[in-house]
Protein backbone atom coordinates (compact mmCIF):
# COMPACT_ATOMS: atom_id res chain seq x y z
CA UNK A 1 0.00 0.00 0.00
CA UNK A 2 1.30 3.45 -0.94
CA UNK A 3 1.51 6.26 1.54
CA UNK A 4 -1.38 8.47 2.52
CA UNK A 5 -1.99 10.87 -0.35
CA UNK A 6 -5.20 12.87 -0.51
CA UNK A 7 -4.15 14.70 -3.67
CA UNK A 8 -4.24 11.44 -5.64
CA UNK A 9 -8.02 11.66 -5.34
CA UNK A 10 -8.58 15.38 -5.09
CA UNK A 11 -6.65 16.19 -8.28
CA UNK A 12 -8.31 13.52 -10.38
CA UNK A 13 -11.21 15.19 -12.25
CA UNK A 14 -13.00 11.86 -12.72
CA UNK A 15 -13.12 11.14 -8.98
CA UNK A 16 -14.11 14.71 -8.20
CA UNK A 17 -17.03 14.55 -10.59
CA UNK A 18 -18.14 11.19 -9.09
CA UNK A 19 -17.98 12.70 -5.61
CA UNK A 20 -19.94 15.78 -6.65
CA UNK A 21 -22.61 13.63 -8.27
CA UNK A 22 -22.80 11.60 -5.07
CA UNK A 23 -23.20 14.71 -2.95
CA UNK A 24 -25.84 16.03 -5.34
CA UNK A 25 -27.83 12.78 -5.12
CA UNK A 26 -27.50 12.71 -1.33
CA UNK A 27 -28.98 16.19 -1.19
CA UNK A 28 -31.77 15.34 -3.65
CA UNK A 29 -32.71 12.39 -1.44
CA UNK A 30 -32.31 14.40 1.74
CA UNK A 31 -34.32 17.44 0.68
CA UNK A 32 -36.95 15.36 -1.11
CA UNK A 33 -37.54 13.11 1.88
CA UNK A 34 -37.40 16.02 4.33
CA UNK A 35 -40.16 17.89 2.46
CA UNK A 36 -42.23 14.72 2.10
CA UNK A 37 -41.76 13.89 5.79
CA UNK A 38 -42.67 17.36 7.03
CA UNK A 39 -45.78 17.57 4.82
CA UNK A 40 -46.94 14.15 5.95
CA UNK A 41 -46.11 14.92 9.57
CA UNK A 42 -48.35 17.99 9.53
CA UNK A 43 -51.15 15.98 7.91
CA UNK A 44 -50.75 13.22 10.51
CA UNK A 45 -50.81 15.76 13.30
CA UNK A 46 -53.94 17.39 11.86
CA UNK A 47 -55.58 13.97 11.63
CA UNK A 48 -54.61 13.23 15.20
CA UNK A 49 -56.00 16.41 16.74
CA UNK A 50 -59.08 16.40 14.50
CA UNK A 51 -62.40 15.40 16.06
CA UNK A 52 -62.54 12.32 13.78
CA UNK A 53 -62.49 9.27 16.06
CA UNK A 54 -60.78 7.11 13.45
CA UNK A 55 -57.82 9.49 13.11
CA UNK A 56 -56.14 8.65 16.40
CA UNK A 57 -55.67 4.87 15.98
CA UNK A 58 -54.63 5.24 12.33
CA UNK A 59 -51.91 7.74 13.16
CA UNK A 60 -50.83 5.71 16.20
CA UNK A 61 -50.47 2.59 14.05
CA UNK A 62 -48.56 4.53 11.38
CA UNK A 63 -46.13 5.95 13.92
CA UNK A 64 -45.72 2.63 15.70
CA UNK A 65 -44.90 0.76 12.49
CA UNK A 66 -42.38 3.29 11.26
CA UNK A 67 -40.61 3.62 14.58
CA UNK A 68 -40.33 -0.08 15.38
CA UNK A 69 -39.21 -1.43 12.01
CA UNK A 70 -35.61 -0.65 11.02
CA UNK A 71 -35.40 1.97 8.27
CA UNK A 72 -33.28 -0.37 6.19
CA UNK A 73 -36.00 -3.03 6.24
CA UNK A 74 -38.59 -0.42 5.28
CA UNK A 75 -36.47 0.61 2.29
CA UNK A 76 -36.01 -3.03 1.26
CA UNK A 77 -39.72 -3.65 1.54
CA UNK A 78 -40.41 -0.67 -0.72
CA UNK A 79 -37.78 -1.35 -3.32
CA UNK A 80 -37.65 -5.15 -3.46
CA UNK A 81 -41.25 -5.77 -2.40
CA UNK A 82 -43.79 -3.11 -3.24
CA UNK A 83 -41.99 -2.11 -6.44
CA UNK A 84 -42.68 -5.59 -7.89
CA UNK A 85 -46.38 -5.41 -7.02
CA UNK A 86 -46.96 -2.18 -8.90
CA UNK A 87 -48.85 -2.19 -12.21
CA UNK A 88 -46.63 -2.69 -15.25
CA UNK A 89 -46.97 0.84 -16.61
CA UNK A 90 -46.05 2.51 -13.36
CA UNK A 91 -43.09 0.25 -12.61
CA UNK A 92 -41.73 0.72 -16.15
CA UNK A 93 -41.98 4.46 -15.76
CA UNK A 94 -40.24 4.30 -12.38
CA UNK A 95 -37.49 2.04 -13.73
CA UNK A 96 -36.78 4.61 -16.44
CA UNK A 97 -36.79 7.50 -13.97
CA UNK A 98 -34.26 6.52 -11.35
CA UNK A 99 -36.51 4.27 -9.28
CA UNK A 100 -33.76 3.83 -6.62
CA UNK A 101 -33.75 7.52 -5.75
CA UNK A 102 -37.55 7.77 -5.84
CA UNK A 103 -37.96 4.82 -3.50
CA UNK A 104 -35.24 6.16 -1.22
CA UNK A 105 -37.20 9.43 -0.96
CA UNK A 106 -40.50 7.60 -0.37
CA UNK A 107 -39.07 5.14 2.16
CA UNK A 108 -37.04 7.64 4.15
CA UNK A 109 -39.75 10.30 3.94
CA UNK A 110 -42.55 8.04 5.19
CA UNK A 111 -40.36 6.77 8.00
CA UNK A 112 -39.22 10.23 9.04
CA UNK A 113 -42.78 11.58 8.97
CA UNK A 114 -43.53 9.39 12.00
CA UNK A 115 -40.68 10.97 13.98
CA UNK A 116 -41.48 14.52 12.86
CA UNK A 117 -45.16 14.19 13.73
CA UNK A 118 -44.31 12.86 17.20
CA UNK A 119 -41.90 15.77 17.72
CA UNK A 120 -44.56 18.29 16.70
CA UNK A 121 -47.18 16.59 18.83
CA UNK A 122 -45.08 16.60 21.98
CA UNK A 123 -44.20 20.23 21.25
CA UNK A 124 -47.87 21.15 21.03
CA UNK A 125 -48.78 19.10 24.10
CA UNK A 126 -46.26 21.04 26.16
CA UNK A 127 -48.29 24.23 25.60
CA UNK A 128 -50.64 24.44 28.55
CA UNK A 129 -54.40 24.38 27.85
CA UNK A 130 -54.70 27.66 29.72
CA UNK A 131 -53.04 29.36 26.75
CA UNK A 132 -55.93 28.38 24.49
CA UNK A 133 -58.51 29.49 27.05
CA UNK A 134 -56.73 32.80 27.56
CA UNK A 135 -56.48 33.40 23.82
CA UNK A 136 -60.18 32.68 23.37
CA UNK A 137 -61.04 34.92 26.30
CA UNK A 138 -59.13 37.68 24.50
CA UNK A 139 -61.43 37.24 21.50
CA UNK A 140 -59.40 34.90 19.27
CA UNK A 141 -61.31 32.21 17.42
CA UNK A 142 -59.99 28.62 17.41
CA UNK A 143 -58.04 29.05 14.18
CA UNK A 144 -56.53 32.38 15.07
CA UNK A 145 -55.66 31.23 18.60
CA UNK A 146 -53.88 28.25 17.01
CA UNK A 147 -52.10 30.49 14.52
CA UNK A 148 -50.97 33.27 16.86
CA UNK A 149 -50.74 31.69 20.31
CA UNK A 150 -50.48 27.90 20.34
CA UNK A 151 -48.48 27.15 17.18
CA UNK A 152 -45.60 29.60 17.77
CA UNK A 153 -45.01 28.16 21.24
CA UNK A 154 -45.55 24.55 20.20
CA UNK A 155 -43.21 24.69 17.22
CA UNK A 156 -40.58 26.41 19.32
CA UNK A 157 -40.75 23.61 21.89
CA UNK A 158 -40.52 21.04 19.11
CA UNK A 159 -37.44 22.59 17.52
CA UNK A 160 -34.65 20.70 19.35
CA UNK A 161 -35.94 17.19 18.50
CA UNK A 162 -36.85 18.33 14.97
CA UNK A 163 -33.27 19.48 14.43
CA UNK A 164 -31.84 16.24 15.84
CA UNK A 165 -34.08 14.22 13.58
CA UNK A 166 -33.22 16.38 10.57
CA UNK A 167 -29.57 15.53 11.15
CA UNK A 168 -30.30 11.83 11.48
CA UNK A 169 -32.36 11.94 8.28
CA UNK A 170 -29.29 13.31 6.54
CA UNK A 171 -27.21 10.46 7.93
CA UNK A 172 -29.89 7.92 7.07
CA UNK A 173 -29.80 9.01 3.42
CA UNK A 174 -26.67 6.80 3.28
CA UNK A 175 -28.94 3.75 3.67
CA UNK A 176 -30.07 4.33 0.09
CA UNK A 177 -26.88 2.54 -0.97
CA UNK A 178 -28.57 -0.77 -0.10
CA UNK A 179 -31.18 -0.28 -2.80
CA UNK A 180 -28.55 1.06 -5.18
CA UNK A 181 -29.22 4.79 -5.26
CA UNK A 182 -26.04 6.54 -6.45
CA UNK A 183 -25.54 8.82 -3.44
CA UNK A 184 -22.39 9.83 -1.57
CA UNK A 185 -21.61 6.52 0.17
CA UNK A 186 -22.15 4.78 -3.15
CA UNK A 187 -19.71 7.17 -4.85
CA UNK A 188 -17.19 6.57 -2.06
CA UNK A 189 -17.43 2.79 -2.54
CA UNK A 190 -17.08 3.14 -6.31
CA UNK A 191 -14.00 5.33 -6.09
CA UNK A 192 -12.53 2.89 -3.57
CA UNK A 193 -13.05 0.06 -6.03
CA UNK A 194 -11.33 1.93 -8.85
CA UNK A 195 -8.51 3.69 -7.01
CA UNK A 196 -7.74 1.26 -4.13
CA UNK A 197 -7.04 4.34 -2.01
CA UNK A 198 -9.45 3.22 0.69
CA UNK A 199 -8.07 5.31 3.51
CA UNK A 200 -8.07 8.57 1.58
CA UNK A 201 -11.52 8.23 0.04
CA UNK A 202 -13.13 7.11 3.32
CA UNK A 203 -11.53 10.12 4.94
CA UNK A 204 -13.01 12.41 2.30
CA UNK A 205 -16.44 10.80 2.62
CA UNK A 206 -16.41 11.01 6.42
CA UNK A 207 -15.31 14.64 6.44
CA UNK A 208 -17.98 15.51 3.86
CA UNK A 209 -20.73 13.92 5.94
CA UNK A 210 -19.44 15.53 9.10
CA UNK A 211 -19.20 18.93 7.40
CA UNK A 212 -22.80 18.90 6.17
CA UNK A 213 -24.14 17.45 9.46
CA UNK A 214 -22.45 20.23 11.39
CA UNK A 215 -23.91 22.79 8.96
CA UNK A 216 -27.40 21.36 9.49
CA UNK A 217 -26.85 21.44 13.27
CA UNK A 218 -25.64 25.04 12.93
CA UNK A 219 -28.67 26.12 10.90
CA UNK A 220 -30.88 24.44 13.49
CA UNK A 221 -29.15 26.23 16.34
CA UNK A 222 -29.55 29.53 14.47
CA UNK A 223 -33.28 28.98 13.93
CA UNK A 224 -33.73 27.98 17.56
CA UNK A 225 -31.89 31.11 18.63
CA UNK A 226 -34.03 33.30 16.37
CA UNK A 227 -37.19 31.74 17.77
CA UNK A 228 -36.16 32.38 21.35
CA UNK A 229 -38.53 35.04 22.74
CA UNK A 230 -35.97 36.29 25.25
CA UNK A 231 -33.69 37.27 22.41
CA UNK A 232 -36.51 38.85 20.41
CA UNK A 233 -37.56 40.98 23.36
CA UNK A 234 -34.03 42.33 23.56
CA UNK A 235 -33.81 43.14 19.85
CA UNK B 1 -51.64 -14.24 -0.49
CA UNK B 2 -52.15 -15.37 3.13
CA UNK B 3 -51.33 -18.88 1.97
CA UNK B 4 -47.97 -17.62 0.66
CA UNK B 5 -47.03 -16.22 4.05
CA UNK B 6 -47.88 -19.46 5.82
CA UNK B 7 -45.91 -21.51 3.31
CA UNK B 8 -42.84 -19.28 3.57
CA UNK B 9 -42.90 -19.38 7.36
CA UNK B 10 -43.41 -23.16 7.39
CA UNK B 11 -40.54 -23.74 4.97
CA UNK B 12 -38.02 -21.25 6.27
CA UNK B 13 -38.74 -20.59 9.95
CA UNK B 14 -35.62 -22.41 11.06
CA UNK B 15 -33.41 -20.45 8.66
CA UNK B 16 -34.91 -17.18 9.86
CA UNK B 17 -34.50 -18.25 13.48
CA UNK B 18 -30.93 -19.61 13.62
CA UNK B 19 -29.53 -19.29 10.10
CA UNK B 20 -27.39 -22.14 8.74
CA UNK B 21 -26.51 -23.44 12.22
CA UNK B 22 -25.36 -26.25 12.95
CA UNK B 23 -24.07 -26.69 9.38
CA UNK B 24 -22.81 -23.14 9.11
CA UNK B 25 -22.41 -20.06 11.26
CA UNK B 26 -25.18 -19.10 13.66
CA UNK B 27 -27.44 -16.54 12.02
CA UNK B 28 -30.97 -15.29 11.82
CA UNK B 29 -32.95 -13.85 14.69
CA UNK B 30 -30.75 -15.58 17.29
CA UNK B 31 -27.67 -13.85 15.94
CA UNK B 32 -29.42 -10.48 15.78
CA UNK B 33 -30.33 -10.82 19.45
CA UNK B 34 -26.88 -12.03 20.52
CA UNK B 35 -25.19 -9.25 18.58
CA UNK B 36 -27.39 -6.53 20.09
CA UNK B 37 -27.11 -7.95 23.61
CA UNK B 38 -23.31 -8.15 23.41
CA UNK B 39 -23.13 -4.69 21.87
CA UNK B 40 -25.17 -3.13 24.63
CA UNK B 41 -23.31 -5.10 27.32
CA UNK B 42 -19.98 -3.70 26.12
CA UNK B 43 -21.31 -0.27 25.21
CA UNK B 44 -22.56 0.30 28.74
CA UNK B 45 -19.19 0.33 30.58
CA UNK B 46 -17.58 2.08 27.60
CA UNK B 47 -20.19 4.81 27.77
CA UNK B 48 -19.57 5.38 31.50
CA UNK B 49 -15.84 5.75 30.87
CA UNK B 50 -16.53 8.08 27.95
CA UNK B 51 -18.89 10.21 30.02
CA UNK B 52 -16.36 10.45 32.84
CA UNK B 53 -13.70 11.42 30.30
CA UNK B 54 -15.95 14.13 28.90
CA UNK B 55 -16.53 15.53 32.39
CA UNK B 56 -12.87 15.23 33.31
CA UNK B 57 -10.84 18.27 34.23
CA UNK B 58 -7.96 17.06 32.06
CA UNK B 59 -8.15 18.38 28.51
CA UNK B 60 -6.32 15.38 27.04
CA UNK B 61 -9.22 13.18 28.13
CA UNK B 62 -11.99 15.67 27.45
CA UNK B 63 -11.12 16.88 23.96
CA UNK B 64 -10.69 13.56 22.13
CA UNK B 65 -13.91 12.20 23.66
CA UNK B 66 -15.86 15.32 22.72
CA UNK B 67 -14.51 15.02 19.19
CA UNK B 68 -15.45 11.33 19.05
CA UNK B 69 -18.99 12.07 20.22
CA UNK B 70 -19.39 14.78 17.57
CA UNK B 71 -18.01 12.53 14.85
CA UNK B 72 -20.38 9.71 15.73
CA UNK B 73 -23.26 12.16 15.81
CA UNK B 74 -22.37 13.63 12.43
CA UNK B 75 -21.30 10.60 10.41
CA UNK B 76 -23.65 7.84 9.23
CA UNK B 77 -23.32 4.50 10.97
CA UNK B 78 -22.79 2.97 7.54
CA UNK B 79 -19.62 5.01 7.08
CA UNK B 80 -18.39 3.88 10.50
CA UNK B 81 -19.04 0.25 9.56
CA UNK B 82 -17.05 0.68 6.36
CA UNK B 83 -14.20 2.21 8.36
CA UNK B 84 -14.08 -0.66 10.83
CA UNK B 85 -14.42 -3.20 8.04
CA UNK B 86 -11.31 -1.69 6.48
CA UNK B 87 -9.24 -0.73 9.53
CA UNK B 88 -9.69 -3.64 11.96
CA UNK B 89 -8.28 -6.37 9.67
CA UNK B 90 -5.50 -3.96 8.72
CA UNK B 91 -4.44 -3.37 12.32
CA UNK B 92 -4.85 -6.87 13.63
CA UNK B 93 -3.51 -8.49 10.49
CA UNK B 94 -6.05 -11.28 10.92
CA UNK B 95 -9.17 -12.33 9.08
CA UNK B 96 -11.73 -10.86 11.46
CA UNK B 97 -15.28 -12.22 11.09
CA UNK B 98 -17.86 -9.62 10.10
CA UNK B 99 -19.81 -10.36 13.28
CA UNK B 100 -16.91 -9.07 15.36
CA UNK B 101 -16.46 -6.00 13.16
CA UNK B 102 -20.12 -5.15 13.51
CA UNK B 103 -19.87 -5.66 17.28
CA UNK B 104 -16.94 -3.25 17.58
CA UNK B 105 -18.71 -0.65 15.42
CA UNK B 106 -21.88 -0.87 17.47
CA UNK B 107 -19.98 -0.60 20.76
CA UNK B 108 -18.26 2.60 19.59
CA UNK B 109 -21.42 4.07 18.09
CA UNK B 110 -23.85 3.25 20.87
CA UNK B 111 -21.19 3.93 23.49
CA UNK B 112 -20.87 7.48 22.20
CA UNK B 113 -24.64 7.97 22.24
CA UNK B 114 -25.10 6.38 25.66
CA UNK B 115 -22.25 8.48 27.03
CA UNK B 116 -24.37 11.55 26.32
CA UNK B 117 -27.17 9.98 28.35
CA UNK B 118 -24.83 9.16 31.21
CA UNK B 119 -23.33 12.63 31.09
CA UNK B 120 -26.76 14.24 31.17
CA UNK B 121 -27.66 11.97 34.11
CA UNK B 122 -24.56 12.99 36.04
CA UNK B 123 -24.90 16.70 35.24
CA UNK B 124 -28.58 16.71 36.19
CA UNK B 125 -27.72 15.48 39.70
CA UNK B 126 -26.07 18.79 40.38
CA UNK B 127 -22.76 19.72 41.96
CA UNK B 128 -24.13 19.42 45.50
CA UNK B 129 -24.05 15.60 45.49
CA UNK B 130 -20.37 15.58 44.61
CA UNK B 131 -19.57 18.31 47.15
CA UNK B 132 -21.44 16.46 49.90
CA UNK B 133 -19.72 13.17 49.07
CA UNK B 134 -16.30 14.84 49.11
CA UNK B 135 -17.14 16.54 52.40
CA UNK B 136 -17.94 13.12 53.86
CA UNK B 137 -14.44 11.98 53.00
CA UNK B 138 -14.92 10.19 49.66
CA UNK B 139 -12.27 10.68 47.02
CA UNK B 140 -13.29 11.44 43.46
CA UNK B 141 -13.50 7.77 42.49
CA UNK B 142 -15.32 6.83 45.68
CA UNK B 143 -17.83 9.64 45.26
CA UNK B 144 -18.49 8.57 41.66
CA UNK B 145 -18.70 4.89 42.55
CA UNK B 146 -20.91 5.12 45.63
CA UNK B 147 -22.86 8.37 45.29
CA UNK B 148 -23.08 9.81 41.77
CA UNK B 149 -23.22 6.82 39.42
CA UNK B 150 -25.79 4.75 41.35
CA UNK B 151 -28.24 7.64 41.15
CA UNK B 152 -27.44 8.63 37.59
CA UNK B 153 -27.54 5.07 36.26
CA UNK B 154 -30.80 4.16 37.96
CA UNK B 155 -32.51 7.02 36.17
CA UNK B 156 -30.95 5.79 32.95
CA UNK B 157 -32.56 2.35 32.85
CA UNK B 158 -35.36 3.33 30.40
CA UNK B 159 -32.82 4.97 28.09
CA UNK B 160 -30.82 1.77 28.23
CA UNK B 161 -33.77 -0.26 27.02
CA UNK B 162 -34.56 2.15 24.21
CA UNK B 163 -30.90 2.07 23.24
CA UNK B 164 -31.22 -1.71 23.09
CA UNK B 165 -34.12 -1.26 20.67
CA UNK B 166 -32.15 1.08 18.46
CA UNK B 167 -29.20 -1.32 18.61
CA UNK B 168 -31.44 -4.09 17.29
CA UNK B 169 -32.45 -1.78 14.47
CA UNK B 170 -28.82 -0.85 13.87
CA UNK B 171 -27.75 -4.48 13.47
CA UNK B 172 -29.66 -4.55 10.18
CA UNK B 173 -26.86 -2.45 8.69
CA UNK B 174 -24.58 -5.45 9.11
CA UNK B 175 -26.27 -6.59 5.90
CA UNK B 176 -23.80 -4.36 4.05
CA UNK B 177 -20.80 -6.36 5.30
CA UNK B 178 -22.67 -9.70 5.24
CA UNK B 179 -23.16 -10.24 8.96
CA UNK B 180 -25.38 -13.35 9.12
CA UNK B 181 -28.31 -11.77 10.96
CA UNK B 182 -32.08 -11.80 10.47
CA UNK B 183 -32.03 -9.40 7.50
CA UNK B 184 -29.34 -11.50 5.86
CA UNK B 185 -31.39 -14.67 6.40
CA UNK B 186 -34.46 -13.01 4.88
CA UNK B 187 -32.55 -11.97 1.79
CA UNK B 188 -31.27 -15.54 1.49
CA UNK B 189 -34.85 -16.76 1.60
CA UNK B 190 -35.71 -14.16 -1.01
CA UNK B 191 -32.89 -15.33 -3.25
CA UNK B 192 -34.12 -18.93 -3.03
CA UNK B 193 -37.75 -18.07 -3.76
CA UNK B 194 -37.17 -15.21 -6.23
CA UNK B 195 -40.88 -14.76 -6.86
CA UNK B 196 -42.24 -13.48 -3.56
CA UNK B 197 -40.06 -10.59 -2.40
CA UNK B 198 -42.98 -8.63 -0.95
CA UNK B 199 -44.09 -11.52 1.26
CA UNK B 200 -40.56 -12.24 2.50
CA UNK B 201 -39.72 -8.65 3.37
CA UNK B 202 -43.11 -8.08 4.98
CA UNK B 203 -42.47 -11.07 7.25
CA UNK B 204 -39.07 -9.57 8.05
CA UNK B 205 -40.64 -6.22 8.90
CA UNK B 206 -43.26 -7.90 11.09
CA UNK B 207 -40.66 -9.86 13.08
CA UNK B 208 -38.69 -6.69 13.77
CA UNK B 209 -41.90 -4.89 14.63
CA UNK B 210 -42.96 -7.46 17.22
CA UNK B 211 -39.49 -7.54 18.75
CA UNK B 212 -39.00 -3.79 19.00
CA UNK B 213 -42.57 -3.02 19.96
CA UNK B 214 -42.48 -5.37 22.94
CA UNK B 215 -39.15 -3.98 24.13
CA UNK B 216 -40.46 -0.42 23.80
CA UNK B 217 -43.47 -1.48 25.84
CA UNK B 218 -41.20 -2.82 28.58
CA UNK B 219 -39.17 0.40 28.49
CA UNK B 220 -42.28 2.50 28.93
CA UNK B 221 -43.57 0.53 31.88
CA UNK B 222 -40.16 0.59 33.58
CA UNK B 223 -40.05 4.33 32.97
CA UNK B 224 -43.44 4.77 34.64
CA UNK B 225 -42.31 2.71 37.59
CA UNK B 226 -39.15 4.75 38.03
CA UNK B 227 -41.07 8.00 37.72
CA UNK B 228 -43.44 6.74 40.43
CA UNK B 229 -40.60 5.77 42.72
CA UNK B 230 -38.88 9.09 42.22
CA UNK B 231 -42.09 10.90 43.05
CA UNK B 232 -41.74 9.41 46.55
CA UNK B 233 -44.02 7.27 48.72
CA UNK B 234 -46.45 10.14 49.33
CA UNK B 235 -47.40 10.28 45.67
CA UNK B 236 -46.99 6.57 45.03
CA UNK B 237 -50.68 5.97 44.48
CA UNK B 238 -51.06 8.78 41.97
CA UNK B 239 -50.84 7.91 38.31
CA UNK B 240 -47.30 8.78 37.37
CA UNK B 241 -47.73 11.45 34.73
CA UNK B 242 -44.47 13.06 35.78
CA UNK B 243 -42.24 14.53 33.13
CA UNK B 244 -40.76 11.70 31.09
CA UNK B 245 -37.07 11.11 31.56
CA UNK B 246 -34.99 12.53 28.82
CA UNK B 247 -34.09 9.78 26.44
CA UNK B 248 -31.38 10.51 23.94
CA UNK B 249 -31.11 7.75 21.45
CA UNK B 250 -30.30 7.54 17.83
CA UNK B 251 -33.18 6.63 15.59
CA UNK B 252 -32.54 4.35 12.70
Amino acid sequence: MNGFDLSAILTNPEYISMLLHGIEMTFIIYIGSWVLAMTLAILLLALRVSPLRIGEPIVAAYVSYHRNVPTLVQLMLWYFGIFTLMPQGLSDWLANNNAEAIFAVIGLGLCQAAYFSEDLRSGLRSVSPGQMEAAQALGHGYASAMRFVIMPQGVRNALPPLINHSVSLFKNSSLAIVIGAPELTHAVKEIENISFRTFEIYMIGTVTYLFFSLIIMGIGAYIAMRADPARRARA
Amino acid sequence: MIQDFITIIQDYWLLLLIGQYPNGPLGGLANTLILSALAIAFAFPVSILMALARLSKWWFLRWPMTALVYVTRGVPLLMLILWCYFVIPLWTGADVPSFLIMLVTLVIYQGAFLSEVVRAGIVSLGQGQMDAARALGHGYMGAMRFVILPQALYNMIPSMISTFVSTIKDTTLGYVINVPDLTFAASQVNNQLLTQPFQVFLILALVYYILCWSLTYVANSVERRIARRRAGPRNARLPAEAAPLKTITEQL
